[in-house]
């Protein structure tokens, strides 16, 4: 919280963002702002257009409505005049580095060990020094705690220890925001923990988050803001305590009853 | 052979099993028309074995004759090279007829597709046949700004041979196939790979490159051997060109020098076997070798090597994780790097 008077400019802020895929409306008019060092959690049923939203911070969707920038930058494109045009590969790939995303399926790349995973971007997009680059990743691995499985492949890997390397991949580029789009939602129940504690840790480092979830307890325990999306809108938001604990949707009600 | 085996278990393995059923020892059945046709086979292939060893037309004489000719292993030489050469172009080729065919700029792909379609739609003898009237339908190479004076105009024949016109020919045909089992071999790495090379920042180039072609190459590498035992042969068609220093093409030759074409034909049979016996077994290391890793059998989940971490600090919580040596699946780790 204390980052967050560091600079007024937001994180990342939505303003009447819609997205499509052909006639199917999957963002309609988001509005969304999230501050520096904040956590934001998005919870919704699936469809809703929460994963959508979280690739469209990263380029990996366009929007076609709205603005949509990340710390004072327009994402995707660039205003000059009155004219919008779209952002070369090149720029794009710049904008992304500052973003670090981790997925639902971890990908992972399976044909290099743990460390390599993680080296790989500082080293060629970065150009950072492949001495420099291990020192990091090795720090990495310890803070995810994986110090002694550096040199172990993906596949040799249990799917929460996979999740924290990649999330150590990500961090690995020095991020200023970091996505979660249902990092523990293939995981065994009894290695969704695992995950959870290093993201726990990450929050508390003040580290800018947005993480789409199912996981409710960590939720409440970590977000300062909870986000609930239903059909490409968001439904409600605040204080998760307030949102969990007192719903006042209908659709809210229905679907944390389902959920808690 | 089983029945043996089965008939001493219950003997050996019932410390407690009083109860335990006797093993079913059963007359196997009998498939007496199996026997019957293997022996009419083995029959008529010794049959056949021993009539060819005493037939004059064979030429056995001949065949012994030229089997180890230096002209002969020579002209294996040079199919070997026409193989190889025309090989490597073809990869380079195909790489990139893939790479275009899967763009999204429509004329790229379009070209791609044309291109596809030209060199699969038409029989690899028929192109060998026009390479060789390259020379005919080109007989200067100019370069220069078209419809004016060229700066350099080249004699075709001065630049290019028939040895590299058939590697040429035979490139630019396997090189559409190519093109197909790279494109399989991209299409079948899965698209979170590339989503996770894009969002870490990587280029289109660094993503092919780093991520996507490494994992390609486990579905692209036993159908090209296959290619490349099928090149092997295909060699044998350069005479159309007319190249005729390769195998076939030398074995023709002496033979109708000597008049006598079936030892011959049996000498170029036999090198032929075994160079591709030999790719056949070499194929077979490669692809054990690509299909290892595929089905690798995951650690078992402790769930109880999991930290408390904070970042802060770095340090791991857990005594046990600290220790390092709770897990199991640093077993096949430490196997990875035999």
């Amino acid at each position: 919280m204390t980052n967050a008077a560091v600079s007024d400019v937001p994180m990342v802020h939505a303003d009447r963002v819609s997205k499509s895929f052909g006639s199917n409306e999957v963002l309609k008019s988001i509005s969304l702002t999230v501050t520096q060092g904040e956590v934001m959690c998005l919870v919704g049923p699936s469809g809703s257009g929460k994963s959508t939203f979280l690739r469209c911070i990263n380029h990996l969707e366009r929007v076609d409505a709205g603005r949509l920038s990340v710390d004072g930058i327009l994402v995707g494109y660039e205003e000059r005049g009155d004219k919008l045009y779209e952002l070369k590969p090149r720029e794009a790939a710049r904008q992304r580095r500052d973003i670090g995303m981790v997925f639902q399926r971890f990908n992972l790349f399976p044909h290099m060990t743990a460390l390599e995973n993680i080296i790989e971007a500082p080293i060629r997009v970065n150009k950072l020094k492949k001495e420099a680059a291990i020192a990091h990743g090795k720090e990495l691995l310890a803070r995810v705690g994986l110090a002694d499985k550096e040199d172990a492949y993906p596949a040799h890997l249990s799917g929460g220890q996979q999740q924290r390397v990649a999330i150590a991949r990500a961090l690995a580029m020095e991020p200023k925001l970091m996505l979660f789009d249902e990092p523990t939602s293939a995981l065994d129940p009894e290695l969704v923990g695992e995950v959870l504690d290093v993201m726990k840790g990450l929050a508390d480092s003040g580290m800018t988050m947005i993480v789409v979830t199912h996981e409710m307890g960590f939720a409440r325990e970590v977000a300062d803001q909870l986000v609930f999306m239903d059909g490409g809108v968001v439904v409600e938001s605040g204080d998760p305590d307030e949102v969990l604990g007192n719903p006042q949707h209908q659709r809210t009600k229905a679907f944390l009853s389902k959920v808690l | 052979m089983s029945d043996s085996g089965r008939s001493a278990t219950p003997v050996s393995v019932s410390p407690n099993g009083a109860d335990q059923a006797e093993a079913i020892k059963a007359i196997r059945l009998r498939h007496p028309w199996r026997n019957v046709v293997a022996v009419i086979l083995v029959a008529m292939l010794v049959l056949f074995v021993v009539d060819a060893s005493q037939r004059e037309a064979y030429g056995w004489e001949n065949f012994g004759k030229f089997i180890f000719d230096k002209r002969i292993s020579q002209a294996a030489g040079y199919t070997l090279l026409l193989t190889v050469y025309s090989m490597i172009i073809a990869i380079i080729l195909g790489v990139t007829l893939a790479v275009m065919r899967l763009s999204d700029n429509p004329v790229v792909k379009g070209i791609a597709w044309l291109y596809l379609w030209v060199f699969r739609g038409t029989p690899v003898y028929v192109q060998l046949v026009f390479w060789g009237l390259f020379a005919t339908i080109y007989s200067t190479i100019d370069i220069g700004v078209p419809f004016t004076e060229p700066w350099l105009s080249v004699e075709t024949n001065d630049l290019i041979n028939v040895f590299w016109l058939a590697v040429i020919g035979l490139a630019l045909n396997e090189s559409a196939y190519m093109a197909e089992i790279v494109r399989a071999g991209i299409l079948s790495v899965d698209k979170g790979q590339d989503e996770a090379a894009t969002a870490l920042g990587m280029s289109w180039l660094q993503t092919m490159t780093r991520v996507v072609i490494p994992q390609a190459m486990r579905i692209i590498i036993p159908p090209t051997g296959n290619e490349v035992i099928s090149m092997l042969k295909t060699t044998s068609l350069v005479t159309a060109i007319p190249f005729s220093l390769e195998l076939y093409g030398r074995s023709r030759d002496i033979s109708v020098v000597i008049f006598d074409p079936i030892p011959l034909l049996l000498v170029a049979s036999a090198w032929y076997l075994l160079f591709t016996s030999i790719l056949m077994v070499g194929q077979y290391f490669l692809e054990k070798r690509f299909s290892r890793g595929v089905g690798q059998a995951r650690p078992e989940k402790t769930g109880t090597e999991t930290g408390v971490i904070t970042l802060k600090t770095g340090a791991i919580q857990t005594p046990d994780a600290a220790s390092g040596t709770d897990d199991p699946s640093t077993d096949p780790t430490g196997k990875e790097h035999q």
